[in-house]
Order: C-alpha cells, then structure tokens, then sequence
C-alpha cells in the first residue's frame, strides 16, 4: 500500500512537472507583456504551440542523419528524468535515489551534448554558431555549478537532493556561503537557459543567438520536443533553488496526502514568485555581448569557489 | 600455477615476435601473428582473472643476474593491471587483423608487437627493481620501435626522437629511485625493499623520483610533451595500445612503488600527484580542445584523463595518510575504475580514429565532415566512445568521475590545511576539464562525423572489416555494461583498495536495485542501470504518445539556416572556428596565441588572410631554455676532446685522487 502511494507520488512529479513547464513559459511571457504594458498571449498559449507543432509534419533537412531524428527525443527524456528526479513538492520519493545532485547535473551535460550534435548535423553556419557558443558556456557554467554542488553538500553532508532539502528545512539560518552559493545558482541559471542578459529566448535571426541557433532547423514534432525540454530545463532549476535554498512546505515522502497537497501549494506559489522574478529581471537588463558572457559565467565561478573555501574554513573553525 | 601460465604466455608472446621475422616472406603472416596475439592476450586475461589458491603467488627463475635472479609475483593489484593489459591487447590484436593488413611495411610492425605486449606484462608481473627496469626498458624500446614504422615522415622521426629522449629521462630517474629505495645493502627484491625501514628524506626522494619516471611515462604534465607527437605517429592499434594500456602500465609502477613498496604514506605525498594531476587534467583537455589533428586530439585527452587518474591517487593517499580507511579506498577504486574505463574508450577512439584514417586517408577533422553518412556504423560506435570519455550518464566514464568528486566531498574531514585547502583547488580543475573535455568531443564528433563532408575523400569513405568493427562494438559494450553495472567493478577492485589503502567501500551487490553507494545511501547514491531505463522508457513513450495522437509524417527538403543556406561546404563551422571561443576565454592559461590578421587595402584584389599561432608555453619556458643549457654545456666540454695525451692523464689522475678523496670521507 505504501509502495503504490510512493509510486503514485512519484508519478504524480513526473506528470506535474511536465505539465507545469509550459505554462511557467507561457506564465513568465505574459508577466513581461504585461511589464511593456502589452496585453501578451494567455499562460496556456504555449501548449497550444506544442499541441499544434505535434500535429505538424517535419520538413526534414536533405543530409539530416538518424542522430538529428533521434536527438530531440533523447534531450527530452534525459530534461524529463533529471526535472522529475528534483523534489518539487515532497522529498524522498521512491527514485529519487537513483541519481544524486551530480548525476542530475550530468544528466543535463548529456542534453547539452546531443543539442550540439544535433546543431552540427545539418552543415550549416548558424548551427556551427550556436553548437561552439554552447560549448563554451557548458564549459564555464557546467564547473560553477560543481563549486555550488560542493558548497551545499558540504553544508548538508550529503548530495542526494531529497537529503539536502531535509537538513535546509531542518537548520533554517543564514550562511554566507549559502548566500553566495544562491547567487552563484542564479547566474548559472540564467545563463544555462539562455535568458537575458546571456541569450534572448524571444530572438530569432541574429547573430548573437546561441539556443535557437542551434534547434534553427527543427520543425514539427521535433521542435515541439526540444521547446518542451527547454521548458522543463527552466522549471527543474526554479525547483532547485526552491528545494536547496527555499524548502519551505517541502512534504516528506511517508507524510500523508495532506501535508503533500501543501507542498504542492508552497511548490507553486514559490514557481509563480520564481517566473515573477525572473520576468522582472529579464525586462530591467539588456543582453550582454557575447565575449562579456565568461565573465560573467567567470563570476559564478568564483562565487562558487569562494562559498566552497568559506564553508571550509568555517567548519573547521 | 596462474603465475607460470602467465609467464609461459610472455614467452610465447617473444616467440611469436621471432616467428614474425621467421615467416617474413609468407602472405599470412600479419594475420597469424595478430591472431597469436589475440589467443595469448586471452589466455593472460584467464590468468588474472583464475583463482590462484594463494593470496599472492611468487616465483624466483634463474635468469638475468646471477645472484639476484628474476622475480615474479601475482597479487591483487597485478592481477587488476594484467587484465586491464590484456583486455587491451586482446582488442588491439582483433582489430589489427582487419587494419593490419594495410600495412605498407609491416615487417616494421609485426615483430615488435607482440615484443611490446610482453614487455608490458612483464612489467606488470615483475618482483624485484632489475626485472622491473629491464622489463619497462624493453616495453619503452618496442614502442619506440613501433612508433618509428613510418619513418619516411620527418614528423614520426622527429616523435621517436624526442620519446626516446624522455624515455631515457625516465627510466634514469626510475633507476636511481630503485637505488634509493634498495639502499647501500642493495636488495633490490620488491619483498625486502617493503620491508627495509626508510629515512624520511628517502621517501621524499623516492617519491618525487617516481612522479617524474612514471609520470613521463604516464604523460603527466609537464613531461607530457612526448606523448603527443608519439603516440598518434605509430599506427592505429598501437597508437590505441600506447595511450589506452602504456600508460596505465605507468599507473600500475607508481601504486607499486607509492602505496606497497614505500610503505604507510605522509599526508605531503599527496600533494605532488593531486597538482600535477589537475595541472595534468587542464593542459590536457585545453591542448585537445584546439587540436585538429584527430589522433593527436585523443593523445592529448589521454593526458588529461591520466591527470584525473593521478588526483584520485593523490586523495587516496592523503586518506590513507590520516587513517581515513573508507575515504581512501573511495579515492582509490575511483581510480583504478578509471583505469579500467580509460583503458576501453580510449581504445575504442583510436580504433574509430584508425578506420576514417584508412578510409580517407585523413587524420585532420578539418578536410573530414559527414562520416555518419559514408561510415555509419563506424559513425556509431566512435559516438559511444565520444560520450563514455566525455563522462556523461549513464555511460562510464561518468562513474568513475562521479566516484572522484564523492572522494573529494569527504575531504573536509582531513586535519591538515594544506590538503585541505588543496582539494578544492583540485576539485574546480577536475570540474573544468570534465566540462572542457565534453566540449572537446562535441567538436571533435560534430566537425568529422556531422555536417558535410569538406572533401571528396571524406564523401568517399567506407566502414571498415568485420573484424575492426566487431572489436569496437565489444569496447562499446563493456563501456555500457561498466557504466550500467558499476557495482560489480568496484566489487571487484574492493580487493585491491583492501591490500593497499587497509579499507574497502561497502559491498555494492547488497544494495538493493544494483545502485552504487560510496559511503551509505543517504549521502550520495548513483543508479546507472536505472537511469538508462527511464531515459529509455520517456523516450520510447514520448515518440509513441506522439506518433500516436501527433503525426509520423515527415518531408525532406533543402536546409533552412534562416534563409541564406549557402551550399558549399566551406561555409560550415570548422574545428578552429569551433574552438575559438574557448581558445580566447580560457586558452591564455595554457598556449601563447597570436592572431595575424592580413587585410588588403581597399582596392586590392587579394585575398584577406587569418593566420593563427599557438606556442605551448611549457615547451617554450621548460624546455627549451633546457635544450639551450644542454647544448652550451656541450659545447663548452668540446674543449675536452681537444687535448694533448698529458693533459688527458692529468684529468685521470685528478679524477681518481678526487673520487678517492670523496670515498674516504
């Protein structure tokens, strides 16, 4: 009986984020509208674009290989996975165990390397562009977050997700290196998924764009699965900056269906103030020439090394 | 008993080298010696991996000198590092069936082959300091040999020069830190050398003479130079050889010396290899990532991945230096587990690298392009390796650098600040050059397999035999079945940590659900097996819930690319357009670039020209100002062989009342 609700939990996550994704999308779309004092598109109109693209057929390239077909679903599941393995609404869920902080991360390395691939496959030269500019920051925001993972797990004792969130709800108090680590958190954030002021979600032809370089050549139904990677890719590092460093609400796994209903209500109210902040951001900066992004990235990674040393000082203090 | 069959096989395997000289004339011969090979690798293989009875067996044989003798030994670390060797050998000698027989000279092959797997065992199997010398003297010189098969090209001559060289350099050093460690008595016996007490500025000595003599073996930075001139130069196989099982050959001396025959560690002996180590990781990846020379971009990478190998030794040391017995056997199986899987991908991408040189004649990523359509199969398998090497999940080489970063998460306990504040230094290396290294086979893979083919060789190019195909599908497997299962393999290094660190990691078969736990499950836990299914399950219900309810349909069509789809493939990305970010951001650490830009006047019908120059600094500020002290010391001892036959008996005279002097203080 345990078992089965430990099961229906967990596929409750999974169904949840994937659910959630575009509409965080559609949600963060419609706050900047509105910031412009436009009227924006509704929070669902990003389903409809899946659900249309899907019922689309592919204008294929001519010399486009099996791995150019096979990569879309490839990103999806490796995003999917990763997005369902952070706790959302309760910890320790029954697979939650399978992949630690660093696996998730290099989970996401994976998607990363198959999205290059794919850019590569066809032989054009906006591919050629955004698959290198994707390397380069994966190379930069890929240690960053390892210097955050070695600050909080340090912290915690522990890399399992589900554990760390356990001991930041169980030890609420204000850490430096926890502070600095956040914002470490924040600059790989933006940068991994190609917000302003690192890349333009919004952009099409241009020369600056990184992620839609990259995916220029998709259509149809493989297009619709690399924006819903894309959107889970956003909604799983909201959850986990919400689950490290906000694990308020977060339900136990053997809590009962209650304090889960909770945790669904604090999950998405703490999304709603995510994307707010995020949207806020996004209209108040300008994006960044492409050569000031490692210094950027580079700041993260400093910030990240300097929580890593401080948490050793202090401990051994 | 798996002591004698051992030793058998490297005698056989000598025979087959004098067979290969025998038969010269016969058609066959290639395909004999390589299948000789294949069966005797296999039977060494059994030999490790057979109960022995015994914890360690040993045998003392009459040969060499006369009052030593040779000893031979095989205990559990031997047995790990003589089935790492031969698993190599036994794919290298299948592949080399098939690739072997385009050999133009093959007599400059195929005798010192299999002279080379036997030096490698018998390094391997060696118990005392003249059998070990003599057998790694023999493995440097059949590799030299073999690296010089093309020696009509300038470049390849240049290579065995410079690796003779650093050999030499080597195994000098090498041979004093066997004179230390054996001491004024010389017993130079491996069983009497663990148990004579050392001075501590011995161990210092012995210590720093084993990093350099390893090292420049193993190719840790800065004595890597040789590496990669050296290894892409020999062909293919061997090239897979020296990088994927040469160099863990290395690994296997410095554990011997460092964590059995120097005996319990200090806590600063950690230092050195975690330095060079991440100095290695760095240098290493960031050389590959601009590399354009597609083998040359693999030796660079081994490189780095001997650096990840010697950070891991150097956490297990620092561990096992405290006490800390679990740590230290984390640390430890982490590196052998990368031993073993930098043995197999590695391998698999030289033989990948190997079958687009024989179908295109190419080895630059620059002239190649669209291989995943003229060699599909090939194709396939060098993406496998592309993603083991790169440590992505749920391939493995992601395990053993998960296993890494989990020993370098406990380090915090360690008391001393030096390690400590070492560790996270060496962390942010590691992380770097994991990140950097799968940048660098996202080009390597995009520029040579995808895109279009920049060359009508490349259009042209073909999968290769059978048998070179069958053998990298193999390599593939165990890297899947070693990134799915990798609770067996550490299972079965457990031993080894056991004997030479004193602690094991928990019994990883317990677990439920075959996940890895290094510590307990609460802290950290990792389930390759059941990663791989969920990816596959979302993915398979993703394009059925879609072909389903969506559409299957799809339409081939000219490329888009925003409209201005140019169909030249020179308009394509190349490798260094590729690299230039990360050469411009992160590159000023490791090479000297300067850009030359030159722009015609307008009016000017000319075409403008980009040329680029990278310097490696290492050799620029290393050695070359080394090679200028040689030779001017050379030049100033040339006086010495202008002398009158007085002169020259005074300088004995001298010599000797000097010497005397020195003995009788």
């Amino acid at each position: 009986m345990t078992l089965l609700f430990n099961l229906m939990a967990q596929s409750v996550q999974m169904l949840l984020v994937l659910a959630l994704a575009p509409l965080l999308i559609g949600y963060v779309r419609k706050l900047k509208a509105r910031l412009l004092r436009r009227k924006g598109p509704p929070i669902i109109q990003p389903w409809l674009d899946l659900i249309r693209l899907l019922r689309k057929e592919v204008v294929l390239a001519e010399n486009a290989s099996w791995l150019y077909r096979a990569a879309p679903y490839l990103i999806f599941a490796m995003i999917w996975v990763s997005a369902a393995l952070v706790p959302t609404f309760a910890t320790g869920l029954t697979f939650s165990w399978s992949a630690d902080l660093i696996a998730i991360i290099a989970l996401l390395g994976s998607a990363r390397f198959f999205l290059a691939l794919a850019g590569m496959d066809i032989g054009t030269s906006f591919g050629g562009i955004g698959s290198s500019r994707e390397a380069m920051f994966g190379s930069l925001a890929e240690p960053a977050m390892m210097m955050i993972v070695f600050t909080v797990s340090f912290v915690a004792g522990t890399t399992q997700l589900s554990e760390i969130a356990a001991y930041m709800a169980g030890n609420l108090e204000l850490r430096a290196s926890v502070g600095m680590a956040l914002v470490a958190l924040l600059i790989v954030a933006i940068a991994e998924n190609g917000r302003i002021p690192v890349d333009n979600p919004a952009t099409h032809l241009e020369l600056t764009m990184v992620h839609e370089a990259m995916v220029l050549e998709y259509s149809g139904r493989y297009l619709a699965l690399i924006e819903l990677a894309s959107a889970l890719k956003l909604l799983l590092y909201l959850s986990l900056i919400a689950c490290v460093f906000f694990p308020v609400g977060l339900a136990s796994h053997d809590a009962g269906a209650e304090a889960m209903m909770i945790g669904l209500c604090a999950y998405v109210l703490k999304l709603a103030i995510g994307g707010g902040a995020l949207a806020l951001f996004e209209t108040s900066t300008a994006k960044m020439r492409i050569f000031r992004v490692p210094d950027f990235l580079g700041a993260g990674l400093m910030l990240g090394l300097l929580a890593t040393l401080l948490v050793f000082v202090t401990r051994s203090l | 008993m798996p002591l004698y069959l051992a030793l058998t096989c490297v005698s056989a395997l000598l025979a087959v080298s004098v067979y290969a000289i025998l038969d010269r004339r016969n058609h066959d011969v290639s395909r004999n010696v390589y299948r000789l090979c294949i069966g005797l690798c296999g039977v060494l293989f059994l030999a490790a991996v057979m109960p022995r009875g015994a914890h360690v067996v040993s045998t003392a044989l009459p040969l060499g000198l006369p009052w030593i003798g040779m000893h031979f030994r095989i205990d559990v670390l031997t047995a790990f590092f003589l089935a790492v060797v031969n698993l190599g050998g036994a794919a290298a000698s299948a592949y080399a069936i098939g690739y072997g027989a385009h050999e133009k000279e093959p007599m400059r092959v195929l005798p010192f082959y299999p002279a080379f797997l036997a030096g490698m065992n018998l390094v391997v199997l060696a118990d005392d300091a003249f059998t070990f010398l003599v057998a790694w003297e023999f493995m440097s010189l059949a590799s030299w040999a073999l690296v010089l098969t093309h020696h009509h090209e300038e470049e390849n001559r240049r290579a065995g020069f410079v690796y003779l060289l650093m050999a030499s350099f080597g195994g000098f050093a090498l041979l004093m830190a066997f004179g230390v460690l054996g001491g004024v008595g010389g017993a130079y016996d491996f069983a009497s050398i663990r148990e004579s007490t050392k001075a501590g500025w011995t161990s210092g000595l012995v210590l720093a003479l084993a990093i350099v003599g390893m090292g420049s073996k193993a190719g840790l930075a800065p004595l890597h130079i040789w590496l990669p001139l050296a290894h892409p130069a020999a062909p293919s196989h061997v090239s897979a050889l020296m990088s994927g099982v040469m160099t863990k050959v290395a690994v296997y001396g410095f554990i011997r010396v460092v964590f059995d025959l120097l005996g319990p560690p200090a806590f600063w002996w950690s230092v050195e290899p975690m330095t060079f180590g991440a100095a290695s990781a760095l240098i290493g990846v960031l050389f590959a990532t601009i590399q354009s020379d597609l083998k040359k971009l693999l030796a660079y990478s081994t490189i780095e991945n001997i650096g990840v190998i010697f950070i891991a030794l150097g956490l297990a040391l620092a561990f096992k230096a405290n006490g800390m017995a679990l740590p230290a056997a984390l640390a430890f199986t982490a590196a052998l587990f990368h031993v073993f899987n930098h043995s197999l991908f590695k391998s698999l991408l030289f033989f990948g690298a190997g079958a687009v040189l024989n179908a295109s004649g190419e080895r630059s990523i620059e002239r190649l392009g669209g291989l995943i359509h003229s060699m599909p199969k090939t194709a396939f398998l060098f993406l496998g390796g592309c993603v083991a090497i790169a440590a992505l999940p749920p391939l493995n080489g992601f395990v053993s650098e998960w296993l890494v970063f989990q020993a370098i998460l406990l380090s915090p306990s360690l008391p001393q600040w030096t390690v400590k504040l070492l560790v996270p230094a060496v962390g942010v290396a590691l992380a770097l050059s994991a990140a950097l290294g799968a940048g660098c086979y996202i080009r390597a893979y995009g520029i040579a397999f995808l895109g279009r083919p920049r060359s009508e060789a490349a259009r042209q190019a073909h999968d290769p035999d059978r048998w070179s195909l069958a053998t990298m599908a193999v390599l593939l497997t165990l890297c899947l079945i070693a990134g799915l299962l990798p609770g067996l393999l550490i299972d079965t290094i457990s031993p080894v940590a056991k004997d030479f660190v004193g602690g094991r990691m928990p019994t990883q078969a317990e677990l439920s659900w075959l996940s890895i736990a290094p510590v307990a499950e609460s802290r950290s836990s990792y389930n390759g097996l059941l990663v791989f299914l969920f990816i596959l399950f979302s993915a398979c219900s993703a394009r059925w819930v879609i072909h389903k309810f969506g559409t299957a349909r799809s339409r081939r069509a000219p490329a888009w690319d925003c409209g201005y789809f140019e169909t030249s493939p020179t308009t394509q990305y190349t490798g260094s357009s590729f690299a230039q970010p990360i050469r411009r951001t992160l590159g000023v650490i490791a090479f000297s670039v300067r850009e030359r830009l030159d722009m015609p006047v307008p009016g000017d019908t000319r075409a403008a020209r980009l040329s680029v120059e990278i310097k490696d600094r290492i050799f620029d500020y290393l050695y070359a100002p080394l090679t200028r002290a040689v030779e001017s010391c050379a030049a100033g001892l040339n006086i010495l062989s202008l002398l009158t036959i007085q002169e020259y008996l005074a300088l004995v005279f001298a010599a000797l009342v000097f010497l005397l002097v020195l003995v009788a203080i």
